[in-house]
């Protein structure tokens, strides 16, 4: 037993009690993060019980990984400690909610796909349909920073959180932001939590706005021979008036992964048939209204499409909808699953970019002989999936130069691109967080005004942050 | 002042970029607050390399430093509390891109707010945060302040349209903050920066995120005779699944002075009136704004307007703009305030103001952004009388506490600037406040950048905030 373990053993039982202390090497195994174990796993029932754990690590320097559950724990570069997983699930209480004024605080450990289920029951929801979905708790997503399709009308987090509270790195419960939709009180320091994996402090309970349920929302497929066309049709979209709540274009490759036997598993329903194909590129779009607003939809995508030549132009119904729908939220997981070696590219450019850059992902993936998969959203954000078929060294070679190129190309468009997802032994030749900012000075600054003893999540981040 | 250090900013700017006798002073005494405060000496950069030189010096000679755009501010956020060099933004206001394909411009501090708009408009394009003060603000003091304005309610303010900042820092190094594309690996820098009010840097350069014009705004005036059948009106709007693009309350004091001045057509017998507007495509402005129309006749609205064309749409929403100035033909002075509550708490909110008004014996009108919950209740007063002057004050924060106790905020849009520091502790307790101090000294250590505004000083370090009242401004202003 090392000395932080026995250190950990006398003081954490007092804090939680014993029950909540896990010290089993087969329990612990679920909490590794790159293959590395902690040493103890903690489960605090309440907000002062994690300011009093994460007080005490950083009095001993212990490191710790506040851990939901536990779905992004891939996500990053391997941790430099890790001592403390510290596991938020018992904090699963809706604090506040108020339909009339859509306002919401919930904290942490909450299951996000049961929180969708109270909403529902007022007809409203969070736009947080993210990948998952079924199983992801509201802090592990809000701190992985993970986005969903539908950020083409409702935005990211960043837009709809409207405050928090959170443990910092020296054990200091602190909140920011309010519960009301308009706000400038004070700095927006919550900002700096979301997407900060865990680096900053632990998120103790999250303020959201909430949105009213859309009302009958239908999906458009239109297929292309060529990547170029399913761009152009994104651009006329943009172009126009038309508001929808999704829009991505999805390689040929992405009807393969999307009739797997993980699609099927995660997805809702069996995919409808023809609407994808593996020949084909793909634009898709979600919208919704009432019925002369949907009908508007159809007819001005099916003339697009058509001006574009499309091979093929579907109208999804609400039968057909999610299947499609919640195997675009997932295909970062379905993707994990279709190989041993999956590598995930989240890449950025300027939406006027995606024709070049797409063209500079298939050039890069071809060349360095791997498979790949690219699902890109509207707004300018590509998930491409590189699929190597096997686990081993030339493999890790070939999309260490891949995601390199990638890289390159997407700095050169006045881009950027990080990996999120990798195979643990192939992460210290990859540039997981792409490469160096000219603001990373003033992350380092947050950084130490958070966390000045190092030991949240230590060396996950940007930077190793 | 420091002759050296007038000759050195005199030499790096040019004389003419530097005002320093009394008499040109006074102007820059002044935002749109109700407070005041005396710079030695007020400087136009012309580029980033000013503004990185006039930092410089502001370090090398100890001097405070503070942002200024168009000062139309309501909190103080630009006023030199402590003196020192105001740097005036006005001469960096170019529009360096409009770039239509990705939807975004890329515009220096010193830009004013509606021109981006009227130069995006051709494109088909158009910028969202609308603050009332639109056709004077700049978009670098709406990005200090994180302004918001009638249209955030659907849109989002200011934070959620800006992609990426460049900004010299108190250090005076010049950084981007953010990326042209969406998603910067990292923590949200600019999410921090924007709204720090001026505390953690000067912003050189801004690029924000442009809106496609809609095809269709439908605009509705409901008019009522309760103030409770108004507020009882938005909270059921908000539920309804409707979100309007804008939804504005006026009470019937503040409407009868703007119909005086705009002659808009709005009622004057009736107590208030809701101005909504509703926009998208034309078949769901159409229909949704039937139902918002519905709505409100089932709260008992004795009739809704719908404008018949852009004409009428503009002069009612002039009337909605121009209400500060119309009020300032029946006071000469006015404070405004701004707090936000819950939307569901409006009713109880309006019902405790008039309470307040009475209490006080003051006129306090109302006029805000009731989608919301952003109240902006104007209290009318003669600050030539001190007691007036105390009792404004002590309304205002009555007004303010009782926001807070409906578990609201005790600013919107307008900052906290050197208004609301010390109320500060109203939301945030002595750990939420230091976790902001230690963030402001990171990036400001020697607090000369902006100095003593937002953050409250600390409980028994011997001083107590040294202006307990805001000096008076005038109507005018």
């Amino acid at each position: 037993m090392s000395l932080a373990s026995k250190t950990i053993g006398s003081r954490l039982p007092d804090i939680v009690g014993s029950a909540h202390v896990i010290n089993d090497p087969s329990q612990l195994v679920f909490y590794e993060v790159d293959g590395k174990k902690p040493d103890v796993a903690v489960r605090p029932g309440s907000r002062e019980e994690v300011a009093d754990i994460v007080k005490f690590a950083a009095a001993e320097n212990l490191a710790v990984i506040a851990t939901g559950a536990r779905t992004k724990l891939g996500v990053g570069l391997p941790p430099q400690r890790y001592d403390v997983a510290l596991d938020m699930t018992r904090l699963d209480r809706v604090i506040a909610y108020d339909p009339s004024d859509l306002t919401l605080v919930v904290e942490a450990g909450h299951s996000l796909s049961k929180l969708l289920g109270v909403l529902g029951d007022h007809r409203q929801f969070l736009p947080l349909l993210v990948p998952y979905f079924s199983r992801t708790t509201v802090g592990g997503t809000i701190a992985a920073g993970v986005d969903s399709p539908l950020r083409q009308h409702y935005g990211t987090a960043r837009d709809y959180v409207l405050g928090m509270e959170y443990v910092t790195g020296e054990g200091v419960l602190a909140k920011s932001g309010g519960r009301v939709v308009k706000n400038v009180s004070g700095y927006d320091l919550h900002k700096l939590m979301i997407g900060s994996l865990g680096t900053l402090g632990v998120i103790v309970s999250v303020n959201f706005k909430t949105f009213p349920a859309a009302l009958g929302s239908r999906g458009f497929v239109a297929t292309f021979e060529t990547a170029e066309s399913a761009v152009e049709m994104r651009h006329r979209v943009a172009c126009s008036t038309l508001t929808p709540l999704t829009m991505e274009i999805l390689s040929p490759r992405v009807a393969d992964l999307f009739s797997s036997e993980t699609a099927a598993r995660i997805g809702t329903g069996p995919m409808p048939p023809g609407v994808i194909s593996a020949k084909h590129w793909a634009l898709t779009s979600g919208y919704s209204g009432n019925e002369k607003v949907l009908a508007r939809y159809e007819a001005d995508f099916r003339r697009m499409a058509e001006e574009l030549d499309a091979v093929s132009a579907t109208v999804l119904d609400e039968n057909t909808r999610p299947p499609a729908f919640s195997r675009k939220r997932e295909f970062i997981p379905i993707a994990l699953s279709a190989s041993p070696a999956t590598t995930i590219m989240k890449i950025s450019v300027l939406p006027a970019r995606m024709n070049e850059i797409l063209a500079q992902v298939q050039r890069a993936a071809e060349s360095n002989s791997l498979h790949w998969a690219a699902l890109a959203r509207g707004i300018g954000v590509i998930y491409l999936a590189l699929l190597p078929q096997e686990r081993n060294e030339v493999a890790g070679d070939r999309v260490a130069n891949t995601t390199s190129q990638i890289l390159a190309a997407a700095a050169k468009l006045e881009g950027h691109a990080t990996i999120p997802w990798a195979p643990s032994e192939w992460k210290g030749a990859l540039e997981i967080w792409g490469l160096t900012r000219n603001d990373f000075a003033e992350m380092q600054k947050v950084k130490r005004v958070f966390d000045p003893h190092g030991i949240m999540a230590p060396g996950r981040f940007v930077g190793a942050l | 002042m420091d002759t050296r250090l007038l000759n050195d900013l005199k030499k790096l700017l040019g004389a003419d970029m530097v005002l320093h006798r009394p008499e040109e002073l006074l102007l820059y005494e002044y935002d749109g607050s109700v407070e005041t405060a005396r710079p030695s000496c007020v400087v136009f950069p012309q580029d980033k390399a000013h503004v990185v030189g006039i930092v410089e010096l502001s370090n090398r000679y100890k001097v405070p430093i503070v942002g200024r755009g168009a000062g139309t501010g309501l909190s103080g956020g630009a006023l030199a509390r402590h003196g020192g060099i105001v740097v005036g933004f006005s001469r960096m206001n170019r529009i360096l891109e409009v770039d239509a394909e990705n939807q975004r411009a890329v515009v220096q501090p010193g830009v004013v707010n509606a021109e981006l708009s009227a130069v995006a408009a051709p494109l088909g394009l158009y910028y969202a945060p609308d603050p009332s003060s639109q056709k004077a603000c700049t978009i670098g003091g709406n990005v200090s302040e994180n302004s918001g304005g009638p249209h955030t309610l659907v849109y989002g303010v200011t934070t959620n349209h800006v992609l990426s900042l460049e900004v010299v820092l108190p250090t005076g190094e010049l950084v981007r903050l953010g990326s042209e594309a969406v998603d910067s690996p990292g923590y949200d820098l600019p999410g921090l920066f924007v709204g720090s009010e001026g505390t953690l840097a000067l912003v050189t350069e801004i690029t924000v995120r442009l809106m496609r014009l809609p095809e269709m705004t439908k605009t509705l005036l409901a008019i009522f005779d309760t103030l409770d059948d108004t507020t009882e009106t938005v909270a059921a709007i908000t539920s309804s699944g409707i979100t309007p693009a804008a939804c504005e309350m006026l009470d019937g004091w503040t409407l009868r002075a703007v119909e005086a001045y705009v002659h808009a057509g709005f009622p004057l017998d009736s107590a208030a009136v809701l101005l909504i507007d509703i926009d998208g495509i034309r078949e769901a402005a159409e229909s949704q704004a039937e139902e918002v129309a519905e709505v409100c006749r089932q709260h008992r609205a004795r009739e809704v307007r719908v404008a018949r064309d852009a004409r009428e749409r503009d002069l009612l929403w002039k009337g909605r703009k121009n209400a500060f100035g119309a009020v300032g033909r029946f006071s000469t002075t006015y404070y405004v305030q701004d707090g936000v509550i819950p939307r569901t708490k409006l009713p109880q909110t309006l019902r405790r103001i008039t309470e307040i008004s009475e209490k006080y014996g003051f006129q306090i009108g109302n006029i805000f952004h009731a989608g919301d919950g952003n109240l902006h209740p104007l209290i009318l007063f003669d600050a030539r009388d001190e007691k007036q002057l105390r009792g404004a004050v002590a309304a205002a924060d009555e007004i303010i506490e009782f926001c807070v106790e409906m578990g609201g905020a005790i600013t919107g849009e307008h900052g906290v600037g050197m208004e609301k520091d010390r109320l500060m502790p109203l939301i945030f307790n002595e750990a939420d406040l230091e976790v902001m101090r230690r963030i402001h000294d990171a990036f400001n250590p020697t607090g000369l950048l902006n100095p003593e505004k937002i953050l409250p000083l600390k409980k028994g370090c011997g001083e107590i905030y040294s202006r307990p009242f805001p000096a008076a401004g005038t109507a005018s202003a």
